[in-house]
């Protein structure tokens, strides 16, 4: 692989044809994952986490029209491809955890049988299937693989069904695994546990790791990268400290002011932002975040403002406080 | 309608509104022939175990816990959606276990619930306005104006008239969630039960639907029982707060002294597992290793013990009683931590 980036999003639009006209869901999205890194993509729920997703694996709703943009994976663009060509990137070179576990394993298969049936596209034997099957169980840390082999998803629990997801998506050795918010259903000791665990298996393994979620503080210990989406554009990307110490875009302040984890004294009014997203079908001329942000100018309302890099590897789209910043 | 709401929140503030005490729920994992057949003599799980607990007037509870340890089946319980086979579950006065399904109506007029999915707890081909008014007719309340009920739900959540003609479709998940406020509200609760009311919400929207709760319980004076994985929730909004494990509260007291100094491991377990928004933070983790063990082989002694960091001799033999650190924290364990003595 010549390139170092494993996967490189440049000026992604995505747009729903709904009878109201076009959705713009995403908007000149840039996104970049180093190999061997882990991205975290964080925003409200609506901001365009899962139709980012969703256009990486080329799985968009059929109203969905990609309207420009390139996704260079592995050197070669991934919209330009055929069905054919992508159903063998799919699930061999990019795997995919879920937010759910219970709903992405099938209930009346056991485990066993479904990590030997994704193994589909491997012209081993049934028995080398299984013997790495239960060597990646073992790896998730699954107590007793081999005895539980033959087991149901029902009769494990909330945190070991995630990790046999986890083990079925890695067990075709990605490059590239993409995790949905794979810790929301889960509580804290077994939330700590998968982190650790994805941790591991991406240092051992090399994959590239595109993580998805809510919690700040999982991004925070997990990420090397995080990009911060809201109403479907990116409003600043960087470093993981880049974004928890010096968060530069106004959204993101808020977004970090708001979570309840930074407040130290106990209250009983948490902090929010008032106002609301604005509507994806009639997008404001300037800044989407005007409504809501506190350093609103006339100028913010008149262009729609451009992502700008305020020092080595961290952007924001913001012109007001890039131009402090750097002056 | 109001007669109900007016029973003057300040005069008893210190009188439990709810109280359970050994509160036992049992499922049934065979049937009573498949049962026989099989030689096994006791074909049930105890979902929930010996839970004792009660919530003052106006006070805000929070109860957390891994899923599966049986929040939601308390929840349910105390709703009348499920029976408990033992124990006693006091509401203002009447005891709920053993009512027929009529007087229960009666009584859960006065209790609100939210459920955990905001979109999928409303019907989906009812309106917005029928999902509202539906609480008045299904306590024959004819005599009362929708409209203005409706118009005054919305109103409180701060949502506009306008979404009265809307679907549950049409909404946002903070949206449909405040649907879901209005709807636990409509009929002048005394006590509110919340099963994991921001699940999925984003910060922001959190705070919302928090702060809403919060300014309502002050307005009204609610009592409101919140269930959640969230401990930054807990620690801000709760006046008291317990912790499951395995069907069992293993340690219970007011907010601050429990996340101040943690008695039972698995508390300390629990609170130092909380990811901090910051990446150079610290963090002195107690790990947990091993899994929650089945319902179906409940270990010996303590439930805990097979994971225990702590784990001492008679752990696997004993079963810990419910102890007092002082009069209202208690903890089940032979070895606590974080106490002097």
């Amino acid at each position: 692989m010549a390139s170092a980036n494993i996967l490189e999003i440049t000026n992604l639009n995505v747009g729903f044809v709904t009878e109201r006209g076009t959705l713009k869901a995403l908007r000149d999205v840039d996104l970049t994952i180093p190999n061997g890194a882990i991205v975290g993509v964080v925003g409200e729920s609506g901001c365009g986490k899962s139709t980012l997703i969703n256009s990486i694996i080329g799985l968009l709703a059929n109203n969905a029209q990609v309207t420009s943009g390139a996704m260079i994976f592995e050197g070669s663009d991934l919209l330009s491809k055929s069905e054919q060509e992508l159903r063998a990137i799919r699930g061999q070179r990019i795997s995919m955890v879920s937010q759910d576990p219970m709903t992405a394993l099938n209930p009346i298969l056991s485990i066993g049988t479904q990590m030997i049936d994704i193994q589909y596209r491997n012209a081993s034997s049934r028995d080398e299937k299984r013997a790495r099957s239960i060597n990646m169980l073992s790896r998730v840390g699954i107590p007793d693989p081999e005895t539980r082999f033959n087991d149901y998803p029902h009769q494990f629990s909330g945190g070991m069904r995630q990790r046999i997801a986890i083990a079925m998506a890695l067990q075709v050795e990605p490059t590239l695994l993409i995790a949905d918010e794979p810790t929301t259903a889960l509580d804290a000791t077994l939330e700590v546990q998968i982190i650790r665990r994805l941790n591991d298996l991406q240092q051992n393994m090399g994959c590239s790791i595109l993580f998805v979620s809510h919690h700040l503080g999982v991004i925070a210990e997990l990420c090397d990268y995080v990009v911060v989406m809201y109403g479907g554009e990116v409003v600043e990307q960087g470093s993981v400290r880049d974004i928890f110490h010096r968060a530069s875009h106004p959204y993101t302040q808020k977004l970090l002011e708001c979570d309840p984890a930074s407040i130290a004294q106990a209250t009983h009014s948490l902090p929010t932002i008032p106002g609301e997203v604005p509507n994806l079908d009639e997008l404001p001329s300037g800044c989407i975040f005007f409504d809501r942000c506190d350093h609103s100018y006339d100028s913010c309302q008149r262009s729609h403002p451009r992502i700008e890099q305020i020092e080595a590897g961290h952007w924001i789209r913001c012109p007001v406080l890039a131009q402090q910043q750097t002056s | 309608m109001d007669s109900l709401s007016c029973v003057s929140p300040t005069a008893n503030i210190l009188n439990p509104l709810l109280e359970l005490t050994d509160v036992r729920v049992r499922f049934r994992t065979l049937s009573t022939t498949r049962a026989i057949l099989n030689g096994v003599s006791d074909p049930f799980v105890d979902a929930v175990n010996g839970v004792s607990l009660e919530i003052k007037e106006g006070e805000t509870y929070g109860l957390i816990g891994e899923s599966g340890s049986g929040k939601t089946t308390i929840a349910r319980s105390i709703i009348g959606l499920l029976k408990p086979q033992e124990g006693s579950i006091q509401y203002d006065g009447h005891e709920l276990i053993g009512r027929s399904t009529l007087e229960m109506k009666k009584i859960r007029r006065t209790i609100g619930a939210m459920f955990q999915d905001p979109v999928g707890s409303l019907s989906p081909r009812m309106s917005i306005y029928s999902l509202l008014a539906e609480p008045f007719k299904i306590h024959n309340q004819k005599d009362c104006d929708f409209e203005s009920e409706v118009r005054r739900l919305l109103e409180m959540v701060g949502l506009s008239y306008d979404f009265a003609n809307r679907y549950p479709h049409q909404l946002s998940g903070g949206q449909a969630r405040r649907i879901g406020v209005a709807r636990a509200l409509a009929l002048n609760p005394r006590l509110i039960i919340a099963d994991e009311p921001t699940a999925g919400l984003d910060v922001s929207v959190q705070g919302e639907i928090l702060n809403l709760l919060n300014k309502l319980q002050h307005q009204i004076g609610l009592s409101i029982l919140i269930i959640t994985h969230n401990l930054n929730i807990v620690r801000h909004i709760t006046d008291r707060m317990g912790i499951m494990y395995f069907g069992r509260i293993i340690e219970q007291g007011p907010t601050k002294a429990i996340f101040d100094s943690p008695v039972h491991p698995y508390t300390l377990a629990l609170l130092s597992a909380n990811p901090e928004p910051d990446p150079d933070a610290k963090i002195d983790r107690i790990e947990l290793e091993g899994e929650v063990p089945s319902l179906l082989n409940r270990p010996q002694g303590c439930e805990f013990h097979p994971r225990c960091p702590f784990v001492g001799n008679n752990c696997d033999t004993k079963f810990p009683f419910s102890t007092n650190v002082t009069k209202d924290h208690s903890y089940c364990c032979h070895y606590p931590r974080n106490l002097d003595c």
